[in-house]
């Protein structure tokens, strides 16, 4: 093949993330792609199953974050039943303190993603909105998106705001979300909060960015006193409104 | 309903109802055990099979699963079936079923015959009393036939969707992706696009530039933009170029609710699509996707097991004669279907269902990343559901969907089957193909690339 052509057949491959190879000789897939395909599958699935360090990011958050756990006792029943990863163990105790935000720090399906992200994005988020500032702080093991319900419902809190390791992509595996809802309480619908999604440091948004765009939407449910549908995003960036949990 | 009973190792196992006999005799699923309806241990589990082995077949015409008050698709199922047709099974059990099936009485022109006299639960319940074997042997005798700009599922052929998604649906970055999978020689199935975004103006840019590529090159396949079918019919209104109408359907009517369709607004498109006439061949004009657990995550699976409700979607399926139709069988993660085992068995059973009810079943062999599932499962799969004689499977570049986040199979996965199995495209796209001078069959070379890169009118 000329080396004109290898060339303009490199440019289109860059029109796209897409894992395109353009062989006009249609072979088999050559050895270097196979092992970084293998790579980043190995990485996403390293992500799902590694051990978060409670200890280290309380350490980094600087404050009183007790450790809650759901009814999934480990990652193969917490990947088998959403369910129970939506609810409190019984011998969970929330202190019921009626805040007007509460946060949860989640692992989610990818607890690097909260190793990585969270206690930056807190301090970035206490620097730009009141209300982190005196929220208390809950960290979640085996959670779901919906677990912060439970949470905020028990601790009173008027609005609860959760940080969850999104479920890990091939090119990214430490993508942290934030899911804002207001009035939480069990069986709330997905359609009733706002979501602010991949939060990482590899092209993805910015803590700095993401705290602006949650202290934004913290400012305008408090107003509304509605997050979801209701919430409608009119800041100059827009989160997305959520259909469906992603985690 | 005659007492549903059975003994197993001297322990005796009764079934309360014809749905909870159905979940019970099902293979291991994560979703049936989440549903809580899934068999309580692996002896129950043969009970039921045994049960269900002397289960006149005839009982699926008086009882029904889903009761037919409130849901559409009960109902639906039973006017559409063809009391003619089921007069050679109206006397058969289950079990009997199952081993004429097997028999050599079962060809390509009795299993068609017989297709309109089988319920989806007829076809679901014997489903459950077959190993991966049997999945595989009987499915391969059946054959259906359908045409737009092509005919898909003749005997010796293995079909593909190029599926070019892209992030940010960029039209160039589509057309790259397009070219990708035409030098393997993927896309007869259908050209589809996921959009990222489901704005009708966007989807209306992208159904013009696909219908671009096709026409341009004279390729002889049909297109399709995935968006839910009443963006279609407004797409239709604004005289966007539409060939195939793409729904993802379920097998009760609440989950079909929870979709946002119902049975007449998929009629209504249909219609559309024939009076809008595109196909050069013929008249299958839709495009369904399905899945085994979609029910359950609507919370609408009234106690079903889901592959059970599976079956009932291609009833759906088939009252619109489609083009294509495919399970997207490991895309709806773990808590479905838990591992590699339970996604290949869910995609034998699923093709083997769809074409025993007489769709152009494909499958899309996909996995994702909290799954316990890995290249390897989706390589088993693959070669087995081309051993079954699969309509075609989904093709993306290099495996991944940069859009959808998940994996399926990539282009030279179709050019490793092509090459094991002897089979190749539609004829109609083979023979161009062989014109244009691209991969046949996924082994030539192009000749002239960069003559081929002009005429797209792909300038870097």
């Amino acid at each position: 093949m000329s080396a004109g052509l290898q060339e303009r057949l490199a440019a289109l491959a860059a029109m796209t993330p897409s894992r395109v190879r353009l062989d006009a000789q249609a072979r088999p897939l050559p050895m270097g792609h196979l092992l970084s395909f293998q790579e980043d599958h190995a990485a996403a699935r390293d992500a799902i199953f590694t051990a978060p360090d409670w200890g280290a990011l309380r350490t980094a958050l600087d404050c009183p974050a007790p450790l809650l756990r759901s009814r999934a006792r480990d990652r193969a029943s917490y990947l088998r039943r959403p369910d129970l990863g939506r609810r409190l163990s019984h011998d969970s105790a929330v202190a019921r303190t009626e805040p007007r935000l509460a946060v949860v720090i989640a692992d989610g399906l990818s607890p690097p993603a909260v190793m990585a992200n969270a206690a930056r994005l807190m301090e970035c988020l206490r620097a730009q909105c009141p209300e982190s500032r005196e929220a208390p702080v809950f960290l979640a093991e085996q959670a779901r998106v919906a677990l912060g319900d439970e949470i905020g419902e028990a601790a009173g809190a008027e609005m609860v705001l959760m940080l969850i390791g999104e479920r890990p992509g091939l090119s990214v595996s430490d993508s942290l979300g934030a899911y804002l809802t207001w009035a939480p309480r069990i069986g709330t619908r997905d359609s009733a909060r706002n979501c602010v999604s991949n939060i990482h440091a590899y092209g993805g948004l910015s803590h700095e960015a993401a705290a602006a765009r949650i202290a934004w939407l913290i400012e305008q449910a408090f107003a509304l006193g509605a997050t979801g549908i209701a919430l409608k995003d009119t800041s100059a960036a827009q989160p997305s409104v959520l259909g469906e949990a992603q985690s | 309903m005659a007492r549903l009973s059975a003994t197993a190792r001297g322990e005796r196992f009764t079934f309360r109802s014809l749905a909870h006999l159905l979940a019970a005799a099902s293979p291991e699923k994560s979703g049936d055990q989440l549903a809580g309806i899934g068999a309580a241990s692996a002896l129950e589990r043969v009970a039921a099979r045994r049960v269900l082995m002397d289960l006149p077949l005839d009982t699926f015409l008086r009882e029904t699963v889903v009761p037919c008050d409130g849901d559409a698709v009960t109902r639906l199922i039973l006017e559409s079936h063809d009391a003619g047709a089921f007069v050679p099974f109206a006397s058969m059990t289950v079990g009997e079923l199952r081993d004429w099936l097997l028999s050599p009485a079962a060809d390509a022109q009795s299993l068609a015959a017989a297709a309109p006299g089988f319920t989806p639960e007829m076809i679901a319940a014997v489903c459950k009393l077959m190993r991966n074997q049997d999945l595989v042997r009987v499915a391969r005798k059946a054959e259906v036939v359908t045409r737009f700009r092509n005919t898909l599922g003749r005997r010796g052929t293995l079909s593909t969707r190029l599926q070019p998604n892209h992030p940010a649906d960029d039209p160039k970055g589509i057309a790259v992706a397009v070219l990708d999978g035409l030098f393997f020689g993927a896309g007869d199935a259908v050209i589809g696009i996921n959009p990222a975004s489901d704005n009708i103006g966007n989807c209306r840019d992208l159904l013009i530039a696909l219908d671009d590529i096709r026409a341009r090159f004279e390729i002889p396949t049909q297109t399709s933009v995935l968006t839910h079918v009443t963006n279609t019919l407004d797409l239709f209104e604004a005289g966007a170029p539409i060939d195939l109408v793409f729904q993802s359907i379920a097998g009760t009517n609440a989950a079909n609710g929870g979709f946002g369709v119902t049975l007449e607004v998929l009629r209504e498109a249909q219609e559309a699509a024939l009076a809008a006439d595109r196909g050069t061949l013929g008249r299958n004009v839709m495009y369904f996707e399905t899945g085994q657990g979609a029910a359950l995550s609507a919370d609408a699976h009234h106690g079903v097991d889901q592959q059970t409700l599976e079956a009932r979607a291609y009833g759906v399926a088939r009252a619109y004669d489609p083009m294509i139709a495919n399970t997207v069988v490991g895309f709806i993660g773990p808590e479905y279907l838990y591992d590699g085992k339970q996604i290949i068995r869910a995609g034998l059973e699923d093709h083997f269902c769809g074409k025993l009810l007489g769709l152009p079943m494909g499958v899309d062999v996909c996995y994702t990343n909290h799954v316990q599932a890995d290249q390897d499962d989706m390589d088993t799969l693959a070669t087995l559901l081309v051993e079954a004689g699969v309509t075609f499977l989904i093709t993306v570049p290099g495996a991944d969907d940069a859009m959808l986040g998940y994996q399926s199979l990539g282009f030279e996965d179709i050019g490793y089957l092509r090459e094991v199995s002897g089979r190749g495209p539609a004829p109609e796209f083979a023979a161009w193909l062989e014109g244009a001078g691209l991969a046949s069959g996924g082994r030539a070379a192009l000749p002239d690339p960069a003559r081929f890169l002009d005429s797209l009118g792909l300038v870097a």
